[in-house]
């Protein structure tokens, strides 16, 4: 297993693919957080959904990783797009015979892969919340936003938390990236399917219906990003969501060990 | 010890209701050069995937290296493999798909500049796969298949797309690796190119194994053809019925009528056709290539 994961970082820490996502992450953070504070007194609103966050929000502790659970939807879709194109494309480059003659365990590239992607989004989350951290002071400067209590222990202890709960969302956007992989063997197939799902079907449904955000894992992981919202508590989005997608993945791993692999 | 690299029996695979391969019956021996051939869509790649476990058979079984093939963790250490033509990683380098099988099998990454060398690759690892031509693509799929130093080298086409030069490298590595010890399993559609490296042959039709055995006896079973060229097209029928009337079988093809026939029948050939008026501009008594011999045995052109 340790092997399959050594073999896909070598893959993953390609200059093409890191930088690409090292830009996607800056883009998505920098908009995140300059969105959040220096439309901080426009009155149609800086927050998700054109929430209104106000300038004392901003100032407690709490304030320093508000925009960094923010973008974890938009995280979460690079993870989702990663995830999905690094294991599709084994099929459309026909690769996927070459590493299970070297690694004939199918659940043992299954995991690894897993494994080793997980690492992946898990810098580009810790990449996101440096850069996140930094706008946030450079901006809360601009906009002359008190920044006392973002040194305090609290907010490190937020800081800890939101880091975990992104990360959580993240891996777990990047697992259903995975799942449309295996199933759809293309990475157009599955990244254009898994980001329409989770942009379009699952954003304009969950408006127009109530309480569908519910039961869509793609807003559940939003959730467990947000530590957990009015309507939905923390534990249930975490478990439901993931729940879908150990669903998911033991039906897709059986599709896997069971394929005939003839491309 | 083992005597067989592979024994197939009664092995079979079907796709809704066609037979892609159906119940082959071979053996390969052990330290062997072993040429599997047959036309495009025969089945070779798909026994070629049962072989390495990618495919699951649909009734029948086999063996490599003396493991059962519904355990492929338990000989695929010890095989090389190219299957359907090399398959890499456009974005990374030679070097770095190398990299990535080699830490896959737990091999030593130290290996890959060696491998690369070996193959005519030493001064390209570092070049971008999507960069490499088909020649140059195709020698890389060999060194990832010589990672494991195997005991078992199941190529699949290998030569395809190498210019000349190329296919005689691959060539003097077959025969190099067959002298280390290596079991060859090589398939191509390039009869020829089997019948100058392989000692052993599985001929391969419609999913049916039409000859399995050593490549001279195969070529024991070729015959002597004579090949008589008339000086006017218009005595060709008239030639063939001359040699006919001699009492041998024969075929118009290319505007000559080719017998079979030992090489002293031509001078035979030559008397008749003279004594009848027709005048030959050619007559060669030739060898029936392997692939003349294939033919004929498959029935295919």
């Amino acid at each position: 297993m340790l092997n399959v994961v050594r073999a896909e970082l070598v893959k993953l820490k390609r200059a093409s693919l890191s930088l690409s996502t090292l830009a996607a992450v800056l883009f998505i953070t920098g908009l995140s957080t300059s969105l959040l504070f220096l439309l901080v007194d426009s009155p149609e609103g800086n927050g998700r959904e054109g929430i209104r966050i106000s300038r004392e929000t901003l100032e407690l502790a709490t304030g320093l990783s508000l925009s960094f659970s923010n973008a974890a939807g938009l995280l979460g879709i690079v993870a989702l797009c990663i995830f999905a194109a690094q294991t599709a494309q084994e099929y459309t480059y026909g690769t996927l015979r070459n590493l299970l003659v070297r690694q004939p365990s199918r659940m043992k590239v299954l995991i690894g892969k897993l494994i080793a992607m997980k690492l992946f989004a898990l810098v580009v989350v810790v990449s996101a919340g440096l850069v996140t951290f930094a706008l946030s002071y450079l901006f809360a400067g601009v906009k002359d936003i008190s920044t006392q209590s973002w040194g305090s222990s609290d907010a490190r202890a937020d800081i800890v938390r939101t880091f975990i709960n992104v990360a959580v969302a993240t891996v777990g956007y990047g697992i259903f990236g995975m799942i449309l992989g295996l199933l759809f063997r293309s990475p157009i197939s599955a990244i254009s399917i898994g980001v329409i799902w989770n942009l379009i079907v699952e954003g304009l449904l969950s408006i127009f219906v109530e309480d569908l955000a519910r039961y869509f894992p793609g807003q559940l992981l939003s959730t467990v990003a947000l530590g957990g919202t009015e309507e939905i508590s923390y534990q249930y989005a975490l478990f439901t969501s993931y729940g879908f997608l150990a669903a998911g993945m033991v039906i897709v791993a059986i599709l896997f060990k069971r394929r005939d692999v003839s491309n | 010890m083992l005597n067989t690299a592979i024994d197939v029996r009664d092995l079979s695979k079907k796709y809704g209701d066609r037979m892609a391969v159906s119940h082959a019956n071979f053996s390969v021996p052990m330290g062997s050069i072993c040429g599997f051939v047959g036309p495009n869509g025969s089945g070779k790649t798909t026994t070629i995937r049962m072989l390495l476990g990618l495919i699951t058979p649909t009734t029948g079984d086999g063996h490599v290296l003396g493991e059962d093939i519904s355990e492929p963790e338990k000989y695929l250490p010890r095989v090389g493999a190219m299957i359907e033509g090399p398959a890499f990683y456009p974005a990374l380098t030679g070097t770095q798909n190398l990299v990535v099988l080699a830490k896959l099998g737990g091999f030593d990454t130290q290996l890959v500049q060696g491998l690369l060398e070996k193959v005519g690759l030493g001064d390209r690892g570092d070049s971008k796969y999507k960069t490499y031509s088909l020649g140059m693509k195709q020698r890389l799929g060999i060194a990832a298949a010589l990672l494991p130093n195997p005991k078992l080298l199941i190529l699949d086409e290998p030569t395809n797309g190498l210019d000349p030069a190329g296919i005689q490298e691959v060539r003097a590595l077959l025969r190099q690796l067959a002298n280390d010890g290596a079991t060859i399993f090589v398939s191509s559609h390039l009869l020829s190119e089997l019948e100058m490296i392989c000692d052993q042959l599985v001929m391969l039709r419609e999913g049916k194994v039409i000859f399995t055995g050593k490549t001279t006896e195969l070529l024991a079973a070729q015959q002597p053809m004579v090949i008589a060229r008339p000086e006017h097209l218009k005595d060709l029928n008239k030639l063939a019925e001359i040699a006919k009337s001699l009492g041998h079988q024969m075929s118009i093809l290319d505007d000559a009528v080719h017998v079979k026939g030992e090489k002293d029948f031509a001078a035979e050939l030559n008397k008749a056709a003279f004594a009848a008026g027709i005048t030959l501009s050619s007559l060669a008594p030739v060898q029936a290539s392997l692939e003349d011999t294939f033919f004929e045995m498959t029935g295919d052109q």
